[in-house]
């Protein structure tokens, strides 16, 4: 069998899709903070496969490598966010922390 | 005495009584004697300088000479109304007349109202009324005089009903008050009529204007007939003669000041100060009302038992005399009348007054016997009596004399007899009553033993006044007639004979040749007065066409036939008015005095007229019944159509904006209001819905994003 672009996206967007229900239905925000990885992984495959089978460059690679940066400090930010959640409301479930509705 | 001099002398009469008043009312209360003695004072002053213009006017004795003097006081373009004053011969005898009468009047009040609550009041009320009486005398111009004829008016008003806490006071003013505005609204159209006519308001422009015809025929009769209903009021004539038997109500001072001496001449002295502007036949109806107010009320008089109403009653029948006069174009008798009856009638009724004051009744059967008691005020008021009868040698015989001749001639003269007829009837009817006064007040046996005991006479103050006026009753006249005596130096300077003349004309079935109009005006008076009239050998006054018409030229060729006339109707007239005097005074002693009579039984057999006279020939109740009445029924018409249609329409409109401001207000409340509160709910429901978006969990944003990102890629798809 031979592997190609559309097994490539099939993949990805499994991947993306796992990542978007994970962020949709976990309570817990390092869960979703999970999920939100999932999704970008899911683009940097992308960005991968379209830079090997589209454009026969490493631009998409060069985006590749942002995007693990932007997601390592979007984790730190992130972590630094639900430890200061944990702090004040006791709790890093995300649907329980919704003082901003009333 | 310059004609400057005059004029402030003039002016001086004329404020006196006014600071009196002023004084007085305002700072009586304060002054020691409540101030009385300003009011006597001021008056007395007045009286002095009155004197002064009247000796004045004696030595000048031209009575065209006048003094006249004026300011503009309104000027509205085409509408100018002067005010000012003017002084003759008539103003100056008029002047003496009101300042003496006054004058006396506030020397007798001193002693009669002594100890009155209000006495400051009354001396202020007695300065004002003179102040309006003198502001009629001395005007120039129909205005002018319409005001201050509204003061006397309502001095009169005020004086009247001084004692108010009485209800028949207080009735009799209002009645006095209202009567005499009926009058008065007659006068202010007479001056309207004149005034549009001509457009002055002068006296003698005005009559400068009848003489040149710019006002003649109906206009000028009928205007005449207006000024005259003033008189008919003021002077009270038949038939607004009613108020003056109830302004008895005032106090016995004002009887005398304004009910018989001054205020009721005010109509006497206008006519004959405006007697050039009197048609002929405004000059007829002014003959026959003045002869049946004559008559009238003297019969009424003969059964009055009321002292002062006696007075008032005979009051009515002289100004009738003086009235019928002036209708007989013989102003000059009608004022000097005005004079003689000023004094013996101020005279009568201060007597009256005193005699009251010592009983403390009004009544004559609570009298009787009261000559030994206060014989001052009985030979004062026998005086006065004389001269009302019209004896021979006192004032009043020459000047009613004078009067009853004129009217005699013009019934001679034009057909005219029943003036002359009820003259002379009253002529015998006025000593009857005068002496029944006297015989059952001063004479007799004492009826009331009691008030008899406590009677006195009078204190000096009051007898002072009784005696000055006793003399000038009989010295009044000069014992010589107005055509002869004194007065001819003062006599109205009018051309009276241009009246007289139309007159005749105008009258049916006589034979007398026209007067020479042209020639008689009476364009100046020759110092030698009586030796003028002694020439032209005609010594009676007629009708004022001899009084001073000797020197008009183309006259005598002219009048000679009248003057015959005017001769023999005067001479017939006197002997007639002697016979009358005479027999009115024996009838009086025989039943009054001698009692051959008995006057209950009379009563009874006669009890018809008895009641008719006593009843006052039931004018009052006839005006009740017809004036009053449909006076009230129209007030209530009135009234009704005020509360139905015109309350109506006022409710009506009030009803129709109340239920148009319950629609608005309906409008407001569900379709303004609807609108306002249907945005805000739509917004908060709009809202309440967006609001369930936030739902404040991250994951719900998530899924509308990625629905949203999906949505939107369907829609590129499809695109």
């Amino acid at each position: 069998m031979n592997v190609g672009l559309p097994h490539f996206l099939t993949v990805a967007a499994v991947l993306f899709c796992l990542g978007l229900y994970a962020v949709m239905s976990r309570r817990n925000a390092v869960g979703i903070l999970m999920g939100v990885e999932l999704m970008l992984n899911a683009a940097n495959l992308n960005f991968v496969a379209f830079s090997r089978y589209v454009q026969h460059g490493i631009d998409g690679q060069i985006m590749a490598a942002f995007v693990i940066v932007l997601a390592a400090a979007e984790a730190a930010v992130a972590l630094a966010i639900v430890l200061a959640m944990f702090r004040n409301f006791g709790t890093v479930h995300a649907d329980t922390v919704q003082s901003l509705k009333r | 005495m310059s004609d400057t001099t005059v004029l402030y002398s003039a002016l001086a009469i004329l404020g006196l009584p006014l600071a009196s008043y002023a004084l007085i009312f305002f700072f009586g209360k304060r002054l020691p004697r409540q101030g009385d003695f300003i009011g006597v004072g001021f008056m007395g002053i007045a009286e002095l300088l009155a004197l002064r213009i009247f000796i004045h006017f004696w030595q000048v004795g031209d009575p065209t000479y006048r003094v006249e003097a004026a300011f503009n006081w309104v000027d509205l373009g085409g509408f100018r109304i002067d005010a000012g004053i003017l002084v003759d011969g008539m103003t100056s005898v008029m002047l003496m007349v009101v300042c003496t009468i006054s004058f006396l009047v506030h020397l007798y009040s001193t002693g009669y109202m002594h100890g009155d609550r209000r006495y400051e009041r009354f001396f202020a009320f007695l300065g004002f009324f003179t102040f309006s009486m003198l502001g009629i005398v001395l005007a120039n111009n129909l205005f002018f005089l319409y005001v201050f004829w509204e003061l006397v008016g309502l001095s009169s008003y005020l004086l009247i009903g001084f004692f108010f806490h009485k209800h028949s006071a207080a009735n009799a003013n209002k009645k006095a008050f209202l009567t005499n505005r009926v009058g008065d609204w007659g006068f202010w159209l007479g001056i309207l009529a004149f005034f549009t006519a001509t457009g002055t308001l002068n006296y003698f422009e005005l009559f400068a204007h009848v003489e040149a015809g710019t006002i003649k025929g109906a206009l000028l009769s009928w205007a005449g007939v207006g000024l005259f209903m003033g008189c008919v009021g003021k002077s009270a004539q038949m038939p607004l003669h009613i108020w003056l038997p109830d302004a008895m109500e005032g106090p016995t001072p004002v009887s005398a000041l304004i009910h018989a001496a001054t205020m009721v001449a005010a109509g006497v002295y206008m006519v004959a100060r405006l007697a050039p502007l009197f048609g002929a036949d405004a000059m007829m109806v002014i003959l026959y009302v003045g002869a049946i107010t004559a008559f009238i009320p003297a019969t009424i008089a003969l059964v009055k038992t009321d002292l002062k109403r006696v007075l008032a009653f005979s009051t009515l029948s002289q100004l009738g005399y003086m009235v019928m006069a002036l209708g007989a174009g013989d102003s000059p008798n009608a004022m000097f009348h005005l004079t003689t009856h000023a004094m013996f009638k101020a005279l009568l009724f201060l007597g009256a007054g005193s005699v009251i004051h010592a009983v403390h009744s009004q009544e004559i059967p609570d009298m009787g016997g009261l000559r030994k008691k206060m014989p001052i005020t009985f030979v004062t008021f026998l005086v006065g009596t004389l001269a009302l009868a019209g004896v021979p040698f006192f004032a009043g015989f020459y000047s009613k004399d004078g009067i009853l001749g004129s009217a005699l001639a013009f019934g001679m003269t034009s057909g005219h007899y029943l003036p002359f007829i009820l003259g002379i009837m009253a002529a015998v009817l006025t000593p009857f009553y005068m002496f029944r006064l006297v015989f059952l007040t001063f004479f007799g046996k004492p009826r009331d033993q009691h008030r008899y005991d406590h009677a006195h006479e009078s204190g000096l103050n009051m007898t002072i006044p009784l005696m000055i006026l006793g003399v000038l009753s009989v010295c009044a006249a000069g014992w010589q007639t107005a055509d002869k005596g004194w007065f001819s130096r003062f006599t109205v300077p009018y051309d009276v004979p241009a009246i007289a003349a139309e007159f005749h004309l105008a009258a049916p079935g006589h034979d007398v040749p026209a007067f020479d109009t042209q020639g008689g005006h009476p364009v100046q008076a020759e110092a030698d007065h009586g030796d003028a009239h002694a020439d032209a050998g005609h010594a009676e006054p007629a009708h004022g066409q001899d009084a001073h018409g000797g020197d008009a030229p183309g006259e005598d060729a002219h009048g000679g036939g009248h003057h015959d006339v005017a001769h023999t109707a005067h001479q017939r007239a006197m002997v007639m008015s002697i016979i009358m005097v005479i027999i009115g005074i024996a009838g009086a002693y025989w039943v009054y005095f001698l009692r051959k009579v008995d006057t209950a039984a009379i009563q009874r057999r006669l009890s018809g007229a008895y009641r008719t006279l006593q009843g006052q020939y039931f004018f009052d109740e006839l005006y009740a019944a017809t004036l009053y009445r449909f006076t009230l029924w129209w007030a209530m018409m009135c009234a009704a159509f005020d509360r139905i249609v015109i309350d109506g329409i006022v409710n009506g409109t009030g009803y129709l904006t109340r239920s148009l401001s319950w629609i608005s207000g309906l409008a407001d409340k569900y379709i303004v209001d609807g609108a306002v509160n249907g945005i805000a709910t739509v917004l908060q429901g709009a809202g309440e819905g967006i609001r369930r978006l936030q739902t404040g969990r991250i994951q719900t944003y998530l899924v509308y994003t990625s629905a949203s990102v999906l949505i939107l890629i369907l829609v590129y798809k499809v695109l």
